[in-house]
Parts: C-alpha cells; structure tokens; sequence
C-alpha cells in the first residue's frame, strides 16, 4: 500500500477546493439570513401567493455575495395544478 | 488623505503581524509616512517583529484612555524614519478598548500620517472588531489552506457588515494577500492554487508572498522582512504589494529566492 501511495498520490487540492465552496455556500447561507433577507422573503412570497397558492416548504432563499454585486436568489415551487398562465 | 488600513485574517498565525510590519516598512521606505497600531491587547508582538520591545513606554490603551498623550505613546522606527509604532498593553485585556476612544486615536492618526495600519488580533471579538471599525480599506491576510480560507470568510462578511463604512452604506476596499504560498506544491495539486482562493473568496488579489526561510529569520532579528532583507522573495513580494496598495498597476508575479542545484532539478517555477 504504501509503495503504491509512493508512486501515485491522489491530489488532495481538488478535495479542499470543493469541501471549502459547499461549507462556504451554507455559512454565507447562514450570515446572509438577514433582517432585510427576511423581510424580502415574506413582501416577495406576499405577492406571490395574491396570485398562486404556494407552499411555504417549497421556498428556497439565498444570497450569493460577489465581488462587485451580490445575487439574491429565490427558488420557489409552484405545483402545476395551480392554474399560473391564468393567473398571470 | 490618510488611509486606514486594517490587516485581518480571523486564524492566528497566518501572517498578519509579520504582513503589518512589511507592509508599513515598504510604504515608509517609498516615502509615505505610516503608523503601523497593535490592536492585539494583552498579547502584543507587533513591537517585537519591528525590533522596539525595548523602546515601549505608553501603549495604545493609554491613549485610548487619556492617561498618554499619541505623541508619548508613538515609537519612531531607528532605520526609516516615516515609519511609527503604536505598541498594544501587554497587561491589560481586550475590554480596556472602547469604541469612542479608537475612534478618537484613529481621528488623530489620521490627521498625522499617510497610512494608518491597524494589526488585528486573530479571532473576530472585541479588539479584531475594532481594529477593523473605522477601516477604509483591508488586508485579508491567507494562507492556501482550508481553515485559513474559511476564516477570511467570515471577516469579508465582517468587513461587509460590522464597519463604520458598512454601516454608512460604503465599501471597506478589501484586498486578498496570500502568505506562506509554496507554488511547487501548489502545482503538484498539494495546495490550494491562487486562483482557488481567489474564486472561492471572490476578493481581488493584493499580492503572493512565497513561504520563506527569510521571514522567521527578519522576525528573530526584529526587523520588517523589506528592511531585514529587501532582495528577497518575501520582501519582493512585500514590496510590490505595497505599491499596488498606493493604486500602482504591478504585474502580478511570485518572486523566488535563489536555488540551489537540488532545487533546480525538482523544484518548479509558477508564473
């Protein structure tokens, strides 16, 4: 085993690079579960649900911080029964 | 117009006194005035790594609390004579700082020097808090290792959110400066790359300092690294990110000390 670790040692760089990006992806999650973050949730779902009955479960939030602009994403399930081209 | 820079990382030992020191010598040796601070209250260093233990009288609580006046309190460096230190207490603790009286030495500074750099304790309590209160800009000193990187972080989210800047609705400028890079291993795929740490922390790049037998040996000796020895890779590196901090456009390179013969055959060069 360790004659053939000798030979071929996986790189272990690739391994911190991904730990570190999922790990940072959930704290920044995390800090980023502001006030104003969750004020933003409930006035946009507010406007969501005058028009299709959503579940509140099937909301997802989250903030991505960039380097000159950050990205406020908001991933939210609408169940195909909910008629939303009449809706709209 | 002074600038208030602070040098911050959240882990210890990543290179944040060694990195003030260098920084504040290369700023003063190019002819700014600098005043480089120890925030670290209770376990100063900052006075040891620029070589004035000996010379320490009044402290930065001192003056926070009125008990010394900035003038009695500031230690003139003996070999660049714009570089200054304001050394930390080494027996009182952290809660001796208020934010009114940073507020008001930092004021002070600001009226004296080109640079205010304030070293930051590790950690993200009280004295790293208020080292980077009142910053215009920030050194986010990291290593290219897991905890390191997951640290700095935590302090660009700091500096985003907890800085009197911040709080006004501004920018704090933040700058990555990594330390202790080994490119041959980075490239054998046994460190995090340079640009692995830059996507991961989406902050632009102040500078590479190679690791270096040079930096421990400017420490023993008590002497910034770019006074110490200023051909070396370090210091190199030290020297042109402190140009870039005066907003000068300098190609981004890793300097590297002479090798040997052994070195040369397995060592390998990055960019």
């Amino acid at each position: 085993m360790s004659v053939f670790r000798l030979f071929r040692r996986p790189s272990s760089a690739p391994v911190a690079r991904e730990r570190l990006q999922i790990l940072l992806a959930y704290e920044r999650g995390v800090r980023g579960q502001s006030d104003l973050l969750t004020i933003l949730r409930e006035e946009i779902l507010a406007v969501i649900e005058k028009h299709v009955p959503i579940e509140r479960d099937n909301v997802q939030i989250k903030m991505d911080r960039g380097d000159a602009v950050s990205l406020l994403e908001i991933d939210v399930e609408i169940p195909n029964s909910a008629g939303l081209l009449v809706s709209a | 117009m002074a600038k208030v820079l602070v040098v911050t990382s959240g882990k210890g030992g990543v290179g944040k006194t060694t990195s003030t020191a260098a920084l504040g010598a290369a700023l003063a040796q190019s002819g700014q005035s600098v005043v480089v601070v120890d925030f670290d209250v209770g376990l100063r260093n900052l006075d040891l790594v620029m070589g004035a233990e000996r010379r320490v009288v009044f402290d930065l609580i001192n003056v926070v609390q009125g008990v010394a006046k900035l003038s009695q309190a500031l230690i003139r460096d003996k070999r660049v004579e714009t570089l200054w230190l304001l050394p930390a207490s080494q027996t009182r603790d952290k809660d001796a700082l208020t934010e009114e009286g940073v507020a008001r030495v930092i004021a002070e500074l600001r009226k004296k020097f080109d640079w205010v750099i304030c070293d930051s304790p590790a950690g993200i309590e009280r004295g790293a808090t208020l080292a980077m209160r009142f910053a215009d800009a920030a050194v986010i000193v990291t290593n290219p290792e897991v905890s390191s990187v997951r640290d700095s972080d935590r302090m660009i989210g700091l500096l985003d959110s907890k800085t009197e800047r911040a709080e006004k609705g501004q920018r704090v400028e933040k700058h990555i400066l990594i330390t202790r890079y080994d490119a041959a291993r980075a490239a054998r795929g046994e460190m995090l790359s340079i640009e692995d740490v830059l996507e991961i922390l989406s902050t632009p790049l102040l500078g590479i300092i190679p690791e270096s037998e040079e930096v421990l040996r400017a420490s023993n000796l008590g002497s910034p690294i770019t006074l110490a020895n200023s051909t070396s890779a370090a210091a190199r590196a030290y020297m042109a990110a402190a140009r870039r901090l005066k907003g000068e456009d300098v190609p981004m390179t890793i300097p590297h000390d002479k090798k040997g013969l052994l070195d040369k055959l397995f060592g390998r060069r990055a960019a």
